[in-house]
């Protein structure tokens, strides 16, 4: 081996280690020597005693529980329409079914209160803010499109045939269904659901914005005692909790992914074209539980004093008080650190691929795992580790600006890698032979194969990323921050929870102005990336 | 200049696959490889093309020895089974793939790129994305790009396993005169011995990863020399001697063994037989206008072409008709 590529490959292994450890690693474990060294395990150990944190822990994983119940039940037809039947528009439903799980949680929290203040549901009998219904509405809207995609890729795949066999044998629909059709999906079933419930567990946007502050969850009390109240100790104790649990909900999700992967094999048929009844039920459903809300919070960004006017989004360039900067300035410090964001997790997530397709087994499955913790870790794990790690020599990175995108392209790479490794490993191996019988070298086969396939995978990711760091919220809002540089996430977030009718307005409009961006960036590259040979569903 | 391969030997955990091939390519001729699926006829073309490492034996073009070369300096075309089109590039973005590797210039890529789009019957095809190709287009776009790079050897890995057989025998047909007109030297592997028949100059029977015949297509049909490059073949009338040589259809032979009746050679008399063999029909079948008689012939099963019309039960005179009766070894 030359130099040239022993330099090459160190750097692979390098330069991805070294982000993960410093910006990961290094904070994780932070939190960790801190909550179980001695004057933290006694307030760890204190904890259970405490009724408050009873009520805290009992609410984070109840809420979950049900989010995700109602999610699946929201979510099962429309699997099975996506699933077992063909319609005109089945592109386009998919895609837009998609949109929600993309979107800011804040601008998903602005949404509600926008449906819950066009329909007279803030204060009164039915009042919804500040209500667990509220909470449990926006996670349904949120993860909707895990059920769909997960379930419905898998129950594409599965063999029609055992139905049929079914119905012959004399069984109804419904029969077939219950009898058949739905033991073979549990596991199916049961991986979406897992992932789903621990976003619900982890929610933290969602909550702080829809729960108001009697209903706290273990995450948004970390981030209450560290930035409200200045209490790292609490802080630190709480975090300790959250991290292990969302480990030990890591490891079921993984499980129960990993039995979802046997014996899969699409069988290819052409499926019966949609019922009249069957689509309407699933429109009108789904399109209650996703389309309203967006389309409420469209329609009360446009919403001013003399009917309708675009004065909400002019009024975008203005200084309010509240904020230090207007709010397209905070969109434009937004759009620079996802700009940087991406283009790191591009670069770490790009390299990091290279070593789990092309390095050794034990690199290989390192990097595979390791790379992947953040995405399940929960932004107060990321962002308060951060906090408690990084303010001290020899990393006082405290007053640095590049930490936000730091910690937005933490979330991305998983994202890359999810999309490039996949790409990268199902490139047919008789393509790079092919290439080599017609007289390309391996450096060659690389440039002329690998490359070209694996750059459109790596686009897609990117456009994930890209979007994570658009709205991302949970992480950054620890983060010590220069008031200049305020994201447009926060922004919106301190605006909503101002009364008054005009910053109401603003912060609509914000919100439609970010969903915009979010949902464009991931469906216009997904689109693209599609009708190449991207592999790998997130 | 022609290929030349000596003693190919390729073991996989022990396992040998390739077992001592000896077999020469001239310029300009098709030799197919016949054996049944696993016999390691996909595995030799690999091995020629430097995809796989043989264990021992040596491959030659000409005085060039190519056994350690890198499989892109070697200018051996493989064409794979299911094509291996590049799904990133449009049908002229692979057909022109070896001349770019090449370096050739892009006008006069896209020249050859016309030329050999012409050449497999897809004018205009250049712009076409692969993922639109039918079976019969794909299949002819791989061809394109395996003969637009300009092999010294082109090989052909069931280039048309994976079709229907009408499509397949249209093909095999078109291939057959293409090659010819191009006076490209082939190796084409199949286990279909009709397409063999049809394509090669010689044929090269593999089974245990050996070659067991070797010929012309006249030769190895007028002498297997084995039962299983017989079956190969397509050969039918198997039959077992007793230890004299003799069989209820008479002493065909001076001891134990097995001999081939060729159908080819088996004279049908109808009418009340007069003496001699007599074969029972068990069964009729029509193919190609001829008919195929399952004949009962004392207790042995042979299958005998005739012309004329058949019904099941009729009894006719067989008469064995010169070489006819050919030994067999295994």
């Amino acid at each position: 081996m030359g130099p040239v590529r022993w330099a090459a490959r160190v750097l692979c292994v390098v330069v991805p280690a070294a982000f993960l450890g410093v910006f990961f690693l290094y904070p994780v474990g932070t939190i960790l020597v801190r909550g179980l060294g001695a004057d933290g395990l006694d307030r760890l150990l204190s904890l259970p005693g405490r009724a408050s944190f009873r009520g805290v822990a009992w609410f984070t994983a109840w809420q979950a529980t049900v989010s995700t119940l109602l999610t699946v039940v929201v979510a099962l037809p429309g699997a099975h329409l996506l699933a077992r039947r063909r319609f005109r528009g089945r592109a386009l439903f998919r895609a837009a079914t998609t949109v929600p799980f993309v979107l800011p949680t804040v601008v998903v929290g602005g949404a509600f209160l926008a449906l819950f203040d066009r329909f007279g549901l803030v204060d009164g009998p039915f009042r919804a803010t500040r209500t667990v219904w509220a909470i449990l509405a926006a996670h349904v809207f949120f993860n909707v499109a895990v059920v769909l995609r997960t379930v419905g890729g898998f129950w594409e795949g599965l063999d029609h045939r055992p139905e049929e066999q079914a119905r012959v044998l004399g069984a109804t629909p419904w029969q077939a269904f219950r009898w058949v059709t739905l033991p073979r999906l549990w596991p199916s079933i049961a991986a979406a659901s897992s992932i789903v419930f621990l976003f619900c567990f982890t929610s933290f946007g969602v909550i702080l914005i829809l729960g108001g502050p009697t209903r706290a969850t273990l995450e948004t009390e970390v981030w209450r005692h560290a930035v409200f109240r200045g209490d790292l100790a609490s802080a630190t104790a709480l975090a300790v909790v959250q991290l292990a649990a969302v480990l030990a909900m890591v490891v079921v999700a993984n499980r129960l992914q990993r039995r979802r992967a046997v014996g899969q094999r699409p069988v290819r048929r052409k499926v019966p074209r949609a019922g009249a009844r069957l689509l309407a039920g699933n429109l009108g459903l789904l399109g209650a539980v996703l389309g309203l809300p967006v389309a409420v919070l469209v329609e009360r960004s446009l919403a001013t004093d003399g009917g309708w006017s675009l004065r909400n989004y002019a009024a975008l360039a203005d200084r309010v008080n509240l904020l230090p900067v207007s709010a397209i300035e905070a969109l434009q410090n937004s759009l620079l650190f996802a700009v940087v964001a991406t283009g790191l997790a591009v670069v770490v997530g790009g390299l990091a691929s290279l070593v789990v397709v092309h390095g050794r087994r034990a690199a290989s499955r390192a990097f595979d795992l390791g790379m992947m913790l953040p995405l399940g870790a929960s932004a107060v794990t990321l962002g308060f580790g951060m906090l408690i790690a990084l303010d001290e020599p020899p990393l006082d990175l405290r007053s640095s600006r590049w930490l936000v995108p730091v910690a937005h392209a933490l979330v991305g790479v998983p994202f890359v890698m999810r999309t490039v490794v996949p790409t990268l490993r199902g490139i047919d191996s008789r393509l790079r032979e092919a290439a080599a019988t017609l007289g390309a070298s391996p450096a060659r086969v690389r440039r002329e194969v690998d490359l070209p396939i694996a750059a459109r995978a790596l686009a897609v990711g990117a456009g994930f990323s890209f979007a994570v760091s658009l709205g991302e919220f949970g992480a950054t809002s620890f983060l010590p921050r220069n008031p200049d540089r305020l994201t447009a996430p926060l922004a919106l977030f301190r605006l909503l929870g101002t009364p008054g009718e005009t910053l109401r307005g603003q912060a609509m409009a914000l919100a439609v102005v970010l969903m915009v961006l979010t949902a464009a960036s991931v469906l216009a590259i997904e689109g693209w990336g599609r009708r190449g040979s991207v592999r790998g569903d997130l | 200049m022609s290929l030349r391969v000596e003693g190919l030997t390729l073991t996989f955990d022990s396992v040998p696959v390739l077992d001592g091939i000896d077999l020469e390519v001239a310029e300009g001729e098709v030799v197919v490889l016949l054996g049944p699926s696993g016999c390691g006829k996909s595995t030799l073309l690999r091995a020629i093309a430097g995809l796989e490492r043989p264990s021992a034996g040596r491959v030659w073009w000409g005085d060039e020895d190519l056994t350690v070369a890198a499989t892109h300096q070697r200018g051996m075309g493989l064409m794979f089974q299911d094509h291996a089109l590049f799904p990133h590039r449009d049908v002229a973005g692979n057909v022109e793939f070896g001349l770019r590797v090449a370096g050739m210039p892009a006008d006069q890529r896209a020249h050859r790129v016309r030329r050999a789009l012409d050449l497999v019957g897809l004018p205009g095809f250049g712009d076409r994305r692969v993922d639109t190709l039918s079976g019969g287009e794909a299949q002819r776009v791989a061809l394109a790009r395996s003969l637009a790079a300009g092999p010294r050897l082109l090989m052909l890995d069931e280039p048309l396993g994976s079709l229907d057989r009408a499509l397949r025998e249209r093909l095999t047909a078109e291939l057959g005169t293409l090659l010819r007109r191009l006076g490209q030297a082939v190796v084409h592997v199949t286990h279909d011995h009709d397409e063999a028949f049809a394509l090669a100059d010689r044929i090269a029977v593999m089974g245990g990863g050996r070659l067991v015949r070797v010929g012309t297509p006249a030769e190895v049909w007028a002498d297997p020399r084995s039962v299983h490059a017989a079956r190969c073949l397509g050969h039918e009338n198997l039959v077992d001697l007793d230890g004299d040589g003799g069989c209820p259809l008479g002493r065909l032979g001076d001891g134990p063994g097995t001999v081939l009746v060729r159908g080819d050679r088996l004279v049908v008399r109808p009418g009340p037989p007069a003496g001699g063999l007599v074969g029972e029909v068990r069964r009729t079948s029509i193919r190609g206008g001829r008919t195929l008689l399952d004949l009962d012939v004392a207790g042995v099963a042979i299958r005998a072409w005739w012309d004329g019309p058949a019904t099941v039960g009729d009894r006719v005179e067989l008469v064995l008709a010169d070489g006819a009766v050919v030994p067999l070894v295994g």
